[in-house]
């Protein structure tokens, strides 16, 4: 379907070129049904802007970030160097991934295991590519004049002071933007990291992401705004169980600007 | 020399000796810990201190308790200056040494302190109420009942005393110049109170109770220097030092595990000889991951030394929030207190004594580890740049690594990521297949 643009590493490798730019897809952004709309998302905005990306496609390999923070260093440290060893045999300088989890790991975490590239976030991407002119929201935007909150991500947020981008993206969208109570540093997690989004939560009173969810519905917003597959499952699942999946739609950042483009 | 001095000089040295031997011990407590070297972005540090330990910016998260808490650091800050008299006074038995050569200057400090010692008041009845009367949240959690909960009031009713004294000394004081016919000091406070409650009083009587005063104010120094390094009230001094070598990288790049890299460099080496002897051993054998709070570096016990209790982390903490069993709060606690009982029964038995217990299991449930989220809202929170995740993660590592107890899910998550790379259980084969959906 869709007609969307994309090649591998391997693919430009065959041809003699580099492109400018990898995409690291992710598990997520790869498998999870919901979360490959967000991926698409993102590739219609690269084609659009006829940026000279790839993928890794089947090299891509887990970058070990829910392994590290299960505390199997091992385990991670073998996704860390296998990753490696494939990025730097393509000569991969600049990255852009589709999770904050991904995004974390690579800029963060694999310097110090050999592997140096520039690595951004797609909402830091997204946030260039209208700074610099070369993707533009047209007029007859669908969003105009809907309630739109957004929902840091702890690995953009607190783990990297990442707040501006994607509230500057979210701008452009000519919609009503509101915070919830807790937002940028003080953003409550939605629940999944830490490798929380593969196992049954420990005993208590509540989930967390229903406590996030409440912080989301006291605005009465039409879109819950994330840039986090991840959070995107924890803050549609918090919707569910307060009976709202009518009325609140959870949408990534890529996917506003996709449908904002009317791509 | 009178007996005055001597009484002061036996009082004050004992007392700094007792301190000494003190702090002599909390170093080596935290020397417990493993080597970290940290001396690199020296300008970047002492930035950071001065913002965030000096500066307090932290504290200011939440306004209220930030500007009543600033009165009492502020009131601490200035009344070490006139402790410099004191200290000369009681070793020569002079009587307000600087009074007659500074003059003006004298009267301003002395009545900054006087004003300041007023908003402290104020801020320790205000700090009593929020911890027994208006019942904060973060103070009444399962960690801060019984010792935790007596040492937080334990240090505002010393703050109470030591206050009272220093305005018996200067109130009496007050009244006593004038009925000896040299007129008004002329302090903020006490030119007002001092005649309104000493006046007309025998001049015996006010020069007792100017001594009362003095030795009071002095006492409670001293009393109170000394419940420092038992208390968490500890933090006024090692809050200082904690954020200079607190963490400057992103909050969300978790250490890298050296030994790991090892171990992994060799498995990806083709040259590699597998049934070559290691080349040179690194140290003495390392366990994976932290079981006790000998292999957390000494950072992290600095870290538990440092921190007052003041409950921020578990107030922001979601799985806390949540009603799971974990407390950033109480990872810091438990920490300090495995320290300090390791440090006795070492120093009791023998250094490479070790006892039965550990941090893990005896002090900190797997429970609990497993309820965290790493959000890093603990170590956001944290007026002084503690890090409790970085513990929580270390003893992660301990369970899985040399427990192999994982919850059994995350077992299969890493078989995922082991089998096919991924986190589920799709091969790798089918990562493209999105672009054809």
């Amino acid at each position: 379907m869709s007609g969307i643009k994309v090649h591998t590493m391997a693919e430009y490798l065959a041809k003699g070129e580099a492109p400018d730019l990898l995409f690291w897809v992710g598990c997520a952004g790869s498998f999870d049904d919901r979360a490959k709309k967000i991926t698409k998302a993102i590739v219609k905005i690269l084609n659009k802007v006829e940026m000279k990306f790839a993928v890794l496609g089947a090299e891509e390999s887990c970058t070990g970030d829910p392994a590290k923070r299960a505390g199997n260093e091992f385990l991670f440290q073998m996704q860390a160097m296998q990753n490696i060893q494939i990025m730097n045999e393509y000569k991969v300088r600049r990255i852009v991934t589709g999770c904050p989890h991904c995004f974390n790991t690579l800029k963060n975490e694999y310097p110090e295991l050999g592997g140096n590239y520039e690595v951004i976030h797609h909402t830091q991407l997204i946030q260039e590519l209208i700074d610099s002119g070369k993707l533009r929201i047209e007029d007859g935007k669908p969003f105009k004049g809907k309630k739109i909150t957004f929902h840091d991500p702890c690995y953009l947020g607190r783990a990297n002071d990442v707040y501006e981008a994607p509230r500057k993206v979210l701008e452009t969208l000519d919609a009503e933007l509101v915070e919830m109570k807790r937002c940028k540093s003080k953003g409550l997690c939605c629940g999944a990291g830490g490798a929380q989004m593969f196992k049954e939560a420990e005993k208590g009173d509540k989930e967390v992401n229903a406590e996030r969810t409440e912080d989301a519905m006291e605005l009465n917003p039409d879109i819950i705004a994330t840039g986090c597959p991840f959070c995107n499952t924890m803050m549609t699942d918090g919707i569910k169980l307060a009976n709202k999946e009518g009325s609140v739609h959870v949408m990534d950042i890529a996917e506003l600007i996709a449908q904002a483009q009317d791509l | 020399m009178g007996i005055g001095s001597i009484i002061f000089i036996v009082l004050f040295f004992g007392a700094m000796g007792f301190f000494g031997f003190n702090v002599k011990k909390v170093i080596a407590n935290i020397n417990l810990g493993r080597d970290k070297k940290i001396n690199d972005r020296k300008g970047e540090r002492w930035k950071t201190m001065t913002l965030v330990a000096l500066g307090q910016k932290k504290m200011f998260a939440r306004p209220i308790p930030a500007l009543l808490h600033l009165f009492i650091y502020v009131a601490f800050l200035l009344t070490q200056i006139e402790l410099i008299e004191i200290i000369i006074d009681g070793i020569s038995g002079s009587h307000r040494l600087f009074y007659p050569t500074l003059g003006g200057l004298y009267t301003l400090v002395i009545s900054i302190i006087e004003v300041l010692s007023v908003l402290a008041l104020i801020a320790t009845f205000a700090f009593l109420a929020r911890r027994n009367l208006l019942k904060i949240p973060r103070f009444h959690k399962d960690e801060m009942t019984g010792w935790p909960k007596l040492d937080g009031n334990i240090i505002l009713y010393l703050e109470i005393l030591l206050v009272f004294f220093i305005f018996t000394m200067n109130g009496a004081d007050e009244a006593l110049h004038i009925a000896e016919g040299k007129g008004s000091y002329g302090f903020a406070m006490s030119q007002w109170y001092g005649p309104m409650i000493f006046g007309g009083m025998e001049t015996e009587t006010l020069h007792l109770l100017e001594r009362i005063g003095w030795w009071g104010h002095l006492t409670m120094v001293l009393v109170f220097m000394n419940y420092l390094p038992y208390s968490k009230h500890f933090h006024i001094f090692l809050a200082f030092p904690n954020v200079w070598y607190s963490n400057l990288e992103a909050k969300g790049r978790l250490s890298n595990m050296e030994a790991v890299t090892n171990e992994v460099k060799m498995m990806f080496d083709p040259e590699a000889d597998p049934y070559a002897a290691p080349a040179e051993p690194v140290g003495e054998p390392q366990t994976f991951g932290v079981k006790d709070v000998t292999d957390l570096p000494w950072t992290s016990l600095l870290q538990a030394y440092t921190c007052t209790e003041c409950g921020r982390c578990t107030d922001n903490c979601p799985a806390n929030q949540t009603g799971k069993l974990l407390s950033p709060r109480k990872i810091m606690m438990d920490t300090r207190d495995r320290m300090v009982e390791l440090g006795d029964y070492k120093r009791k038995n023998g250094k490479d004594k070790v006892d039965e217990k550990t941090l893990i299991h005896d002090y900190i449930s797997p429970e609990e580890l497993w309820a965290c989220t790493t959000c890093n809202a603990c170590v956001d929170a944290c007026p002084v740049n503690i890090d409790p995740m970085a513990i929580i993660v270390d003893l992660r590592r301990y369970l899985v690594m040399e427990e192999s107890k994982a919850p059994s899910e995350l077992t299969g998550m890493f078989s995922n990521i082991e089998n096919n790379g991924a986190v589920w259980q799709f091969p790798a084969a089918d990562r493209l297949k999105w672009k054809d959906e």
